[in-house]
């Protein structure tokens, strides 16, 4: 499965994002571009607005009640904001995977794994087993639970069902995919199981990855995007203050505000 | 300073505040408890002493026999037990069984002097052992009750996945507030809607449709339906938004994500709803009467008038004959078994399927 390949090579172009929450800007407006097969770092403080504008890279953001977007997310080259697009298929292009891991508490293991490839109308059983093998492989989760494949999903520990909701998203290989703080709820040692994984799944995918644990960032990632928070009437709003490798970020950033949040001045 | 004992001004008074509040506590929920208890404790000991397997095998006899009849009256062609299948009504009137004469004897007005025979037969009724069983009432609250669960269900949950999936628009608001007033409603009121909707409504022939068991089955779906719905609407809205966003992120629509992911992580909770309402309708007797009015005999069609047991619990209850009292008593105690009986199948059906795999 880990074969790297030439043409999976996808990116996201954002301008002029701006997420609301009813009336509210929650961020101003964001221009940035996620760089194919890289891992793009979100950090910054809690209600920055980090995990709002993630959630605005697959359509996710606008299922909270009265939750909006304007501007544009660009998929190579198509917008996935554009009147006829479907967000449904915006969403099984551009995977997600969340802070709490979800195992579908009444169904079993490879039921998990096959929600997505039923749901994408596969009907092959043969087809759909390989497929789920060949994702649980890939999030290196294969040798624990081949055994029991029937068992519930909601019987594996945290670190398990973090790398199964991982299988879950790979499994319908989306061209790019979004982790909102994967690893918060882990121990340290599934962290580090989940973040290897990450690297690897980098041969295959454009990874944007939200994270509050800045030596997370720093660990893994190619590029790192920092948010502050700022005040607009009165109104706690995001925005963006810097957008760089994230070896530059970390070693001389262009803003001080990063220089503050990274040696734990503010945030 | 002593840890044993304080100075302080208010610290013997706070102490005994708090023995007081303390017993308050302890003696009213042991009086909370006294109802349920006695509840309970009668309708298990004589309820329970009324059962025999006539109970549940036969249908309802009259407290007579044909020979005791005869032995009274003296008159040996009289049938007066044969019942016409075709004649619900045959035997609701207990007076008319024996021809008025069983009213002197059974309900001796103090100062109307009957004749000393008939006092003295009187007596034979009134002493008579319990005679039948109540199985046409067993078969008519299953009956009616799975009609009215089958119809209510599916509008029940239905509705509650709306609630909670939909939950602020103007029809969910006006939805929510309908059935908070409706599962308060006395059920008697159900019962009147019922009676003139259903049971005095024209049918094509231009009569009445009249009382029958499907009348009985959607006055019981009122008073299931919002129950089902505010307990459905209840138990998805404790599933996890993150549950959904994650069926939504695979690029599932509303509906699959609904009822792929929320709906079964919610089932027992459903399930106990469906239970709830289940219990309510098996022993609602107000809205029975008006509709399904009750058959001494075994009646198995659900367009014909039929019999319920809180419906015989009833009638038997206010009977003169002390035979039929015991039925009554035995008819609740069955009544309370089933409701049991059936949360208790249920339960162990819809538990985690998945855990013993």
């Amino acid at each position: 499965m880990t074969v790297t390949s030439t043409t999976n090579q996808h990116t996201l172009t954002v301008r002029g994002l701006k997420p609301y929450y009813g009336k509210r800007l929650a961020v101003r407006p964001v221009d940035l571009k996620i760089e194919a097969n890289k891992i793009t770092a979100i950090i910054g403080p809690s209600g920055c607005g980090k995990s709002t504008v993630l959630r605005c890279f697959n359509r996710m953001h606008e299922t909270v009640l009265n939750a909006r977007v304007e501007g544009e997310v660009l998929l190579d080259e198509d917008n996935i904001y554009a009147p006829d697009v479907d967000p449904m298929l915006v969403r099984r292009k551009i995977g997600m995977v969340f802070q709490q891991p979800i195992a579908l508490r009444t169904r079993s293991i490879f039921e998990n794994v096959a929600i997505g490839l039923r749901l994408s109308g596969m009907t092959n059983q043969h087809q759909i087993a390989e497929r789920v093998e060949a994702s649980l492989r890939s999030a290196v989760l294969w040798d624990e639970v081949k055994d029991k494949l029937n068992q519930a999903g909601s019987a594996l520990s945290g670190g398990q069902q973090q790398r199964l909701s991982i299988a879950r998203t790979i499994a319908v290989m989306p061209d790019i995919i979004l982790f909102d703080e994967p690893c918060s709820a882990l121990d340290p040692i599934s962290t580090l199981k989940i973040e290897e994984l990450l690297v690897e799944l980098r041969r295959e995918y454009t990874i944007v990855i939200v994270t509050h644990n800045m030596q997370q960032a720093a660990r893994i990632s190619d590029n790192t995007a920092v948010f502050m928070v700022d005040t607009d009437d009165g109104q706690p709003t995001g925005v963006l203050v810097e957008y760089n490798p994230t070896a530059q970020v970390f070693t001389n950033p262009q803003d001080p505000r990063t220089e503050d949040y990274i040696s734990g001045r503010i945030g | 300073m002593s840890l044993k004992t304080s100075t302080l001004p208010n610290y013997t008074s706070r102490k005994l505040v708090d023995r007081l509040m303390r017993g308050c506590v302890f003696i009213a929920t042991g009086l909370a408890i006294v109802p349920l208890l006695l509840i309970i404790g009668y309708v298990v000991i004589i309820g329970g002493g009324a059962l025999n397997w006539q109970f549940f095998t036969d249908v309802y006899q009259p407290p007579m026999t044909a020979e005791t009849m005869d032995s009274m009256f003296g008159a040996p062609g009289a049938e007066p037990g044969a019942i016409d299948p075709n004649d619900p009504f045959a035997n609701l009137d207990l007076g008319a069984l024996t021809g008025g004469t069983a009213d002197a004897g059974a309900t001796p007005v103090p100062g109307q002097e009957g004749a000393p025979t008939a006092e003295e037969k009187g007596a034979d009724i009134l002493e008579a052992e319990a005679r039948g069983g109540v199985l046409h009432a067993i078969v008519g609250t299953l009956l009616v009750t799975s009609l009215a669960v089958l119809i209510a269900m599916p509008i029940g949950i239905l509705a509650g996945v709306f609630l909670s999936e939909y939950p602020a628009n103007p029809v969910a608001t006006t939805v929510r507030f309908a059935c908070d007033v409706l599962s308060g409603a006395p059920s008697i009121i159900v019962g009147v809607t019922a009676y003139i909707l259903i049971v005095n409504a024209q049918g094509a022939d231009g009569r009445p449709l009249g009382f029958s068991g499907i009348a009985g089955a959607i006055a019981l779906t009122f008073l299931m339906v919002p129950t089902i719905t505010r307990t459905t609407e209840e138990v998805l809205k404790l599933v996890p938004e993150a549950t959904r966003e994650a069926a939504l992120a695979m690029g599932a629509t509303t509906w699959y994500s609904t009822f792929t992911a929320v709906v079964p992580a919610a089932l027992s909770g459903i399930v106990t709803g469906v239970m709830l309402a289940f219990a309510r309708g098996a022993g609602e007797t107000a809205p029975l009467i008006m509709t399904v009015l009750g058959s001494n005999v075994l009646v198995t069609s659900l367009f014909q008038p039929i019999s319920a047991l809180p419906l015989i619990t009833y009638r038997y209850t206010e009977s003169p004959f002390p035979s039929e009292n015991t039925l009554a008593w035995g008819s609740a105690f069955v009544l309370m078994m089933l409701v049991l009986f059936v949360n208790i199948a249920v339960r162990i059906a819809t538990r985690n399927r998945l855990k013993g795999r």
